[in-house]
């Protein structure tokens, strides 16, 4: 139980002293979460939407795919773009391999079929008769889509939540493209398997508690939101 | 009966609209036609294809064959500036997340109509579907009947050349239902619009429209002035749908001061018109209007033209009512007897009956004559 406590006392310690390279890990921590997921809602949600309000020829293929790719192991992801992005690989030249951007591109892999998946769920929960009564209101297809996701925005914002979460505790993936590089491209997932590695498990756990921390206030904040979204859906103006 | 309506002063028709789904046809109708400021009542059972029809009707389907005209003009589902000329209703009120004046007001947005005009425009509809000062509630906190209000409302308050009301009653208890379609009716005629009103309910139907037609397996089966229609449906099947008999068959035997004498194979019929003797006719009387009375009874003095003794050869209950099939002499009718006449008058298979009904109450045609009117008619077959 001591080690517990230390840990957690460690991580206020480290925290409210404001140790450069923690911060530092927050920091690229954030910064690969924050991009990745970007990137994954501009690739994932439009596709999401199709899947979800569209019939076209190739959707259920469409849906599969995104289903299988959203249960890929992260460390498959970051073997396949490590290889594309490794010196052999097509895109070696580039010379992204072990940076930021290259665990951004991983991350934004595992991110944008989450959020895909989740998304065409939501929109799909929209009944197409209510898209149908707003057409015969007058609306253009363009009205349709930003009413459609009007009405399926909590489950949409969950998409996007679960895909940062992905992302903000993924591990297999920066660990390969990005190589855990001390004051470049750790993350708090690569510091903690770093540090439980030498043995430093105070230190480790302490990270674990920082990034449950910051899982745990982005879960709260969704939660918060889905909660008032819900409870003035039911009307508490009422 | 046979009403001629100019194309050019239509507000609404559609030719050979022909809708199949994996290769069933659910929609076949030849003509559709709605005159301005007409109310059309789309009847059938669940699956006839009103609804698939309606669609077409309102551009939000896109007809395998056929076209669409409004005021005269061909127009389709791309046409975004006709469908802004429509408004709909459906079954389920599908109100958006949000309060009643953010429903209300959607089709006012997307129509570019300022905040103002929209405040006061949402205000007024509701105050006249009965929801004066709702406009800050949820939209999704209200009543069955309170939602549809606000379904209606919002198309209401676009003042569409054309309103499309999809069952707008079904899923509504009956004393809501029947408040709702007496409020519905007068709207609708207040507002003088144009008006396609789908339904399964011949009360319904009867309480809102001026004619209707008949669905059955995507064709139209009857079609004409609701009247008529219900008081004489050309067929077995429509009959039993709508709660009579089969039409008589027979021929003109007598025609003099507007009284015709239909010889219906056993009975003679009086009923109202002008026709040749020698006419082959069919005749029929709605349920509604044929009286009972006990076998010997004194019949009261009245001026009830058909008076015969008859038999009840089927019973059963109709709602509230029993429907009685009598048959009187070779001829079958029907009447609707509420319960308590029933056990008071003992009526059971084979009790012997006085039946009358007016000349008035029977509707007569010659048997040659395209059923329903130029305004609603017709099906391939």
């Amino acid at each position: 139980m001591a080690v517990f406590i230390e840990a957690i006392v460690t991580a206020v310690r480290l925290m409210v002293g404001g140790s450069p390279e923690l911060w530092n890990i927050i920091g690229v921590t954030f910064q690969v979460a924050i991009v990745s997921t970007a990137f994954g809602i501009v690739l994932g949600a439009p596709m999401g939407f199709a899947m979800g309000a569209s019939r076209f020829r190739g959707r259920s293929v469409l849906i599969a795919l995104t289903n299988t790719a959203m249960a890929v192991p992260p460390v498959v992801i970051g073997l396949i773009v490590m290889m594309i992005l490794s010196r052999q690989g097509p895109l070696g030249s580039l010379g992204l391999l072990y940076t930021v951007d290259a665990m951004s591109i991983a991350q934004t892999l595992i991110s944008a079929p989450i959020i895909a998946g989740l998304t065409s769920a939501a929109v799909a929960s929209v009944p197409y008769k209510l898209r149908l009564q707003a057409r015969s209101l007058g609306a253009s297809r363009v009205h349709e889509a930003f009413l459609t996701l009007r009405e399926a925005r909590l489950g949409v914002v969950a998409a996007v939540a679960a895909g940062f979460g992905a992302v903000v505790r993924g591990v297999g993936a920066v660990m390969m493209v990005g190589g855990n590089i001390e004051g470049q491209t750790r993350v708090l997932t690569t510091a903690i398997v770093q540090e439980a590695r030498r043995g430093d498990f105070g230190l480790a756990l302490a990270l674990g508690v920082i990034l449950m921390a910051i899982t745990f206030g982005l879960n709260g904040l969704i939660t918060w939101y889905q909660h008032a979204g819900e409870r003035w859906e039911r009307g508490a103006s009422a | 009966m046979t009403v001629q309506v100019t194309a050019s002063g239509l507000a609404l028709r559609a030719e050979g609209v022909r809708k199949s789904y994996s290769k069933r046809v659910v929609v076949d109708v030849d003509r559709v036609e709605l005159a301005p400021g007409e109310t059309l009542a789309l009847l059938g059972p669940s699956g006839a294809g009103k609804s698939t029809l309606l669609a077409i009707l309102g551009l939000l389907e896109k007809p395998d064959a056929g076209q669409v005209f409004l005021d005269g003009r061909p127009v389709s589902a791309r046409d975004r500036g006709a469908r802004m000329q429509m408004a709909a209703a459906f079954q389920s009120s599908y109100l958006f997340k949000g309060t009643i004046a953010e429903n209300v007001a959607y089709g006012l947005k997307l129509r570019g109509v300022s905040r103002a005009a929209r405040a006061s425009a949402v205000a007024e509809v509701l105050d006249r579907v009965g929801l004066g000062g709702w406009e800050g509630r949820s939209a999704l906190t209200l009543s069955g009947g309170e939602a549809q209000r606000v379904a209606l409302a919002r198309a209401l308050v676009l003042k569409p050349r054309v309103l499309l009301l999809d069952e707008p009653l079904s899923s509504l208890d009956p004393l809501i239902k029947s408040r709702l379609s007496q409020d519905f009716a007068r709207i609708i005629h207040e507002q003088a619009m144009t008006t396609v009103y789908v339904t399964h309910d011949q009360n319904e139907a009867m309480a809102v429209a001026d004619s209707m037609i008949v669905m059955r397996d995507g064709r139209s089966v009857a079609s004409g002035h609701v009247e008529d229609v219900m008081g004489l449906p050309p067929d077995e099947w429509t009959a039993t749908f709508l709660g009579s008999e089969a039409p008589l068959r027979g021929v003109v035997t007598s025609s003099a001061d507007g009284l015709l004498g239909v010889d219906a194979g056993g009975p003679v019929v009086y009923s109202t018109g002008e026709l040749e003797p020698g006419t082959r006719v069919i005749a029929g009387v709605r349920p509604e209007d044929v009286l009972l009375f006990e076998a010997g009874a004194e019949i009261p003095r009245s001026s009830a033209r058909n008076r015969f003794d008859g038999t009840v050869v089927d019973l059963r209950l109709w709602g509230v009512m029993y429907h009685l099939v009598l048959d009187i002499g070779g001829a079958r009718v029907a009447s609707h007897v509420s319960r308590s006449s029933v056990r008071e008058m003992e009526l059971a298979e084979g009790s012997p009956v006085q039946v009358v009904f007016k000349a008035t109450a029977v509707r007569v045609r010659p048997e040659a004559a395209a059923h329903g009117r130029a305004g609603t008619a017709g099906s391939r077959r």
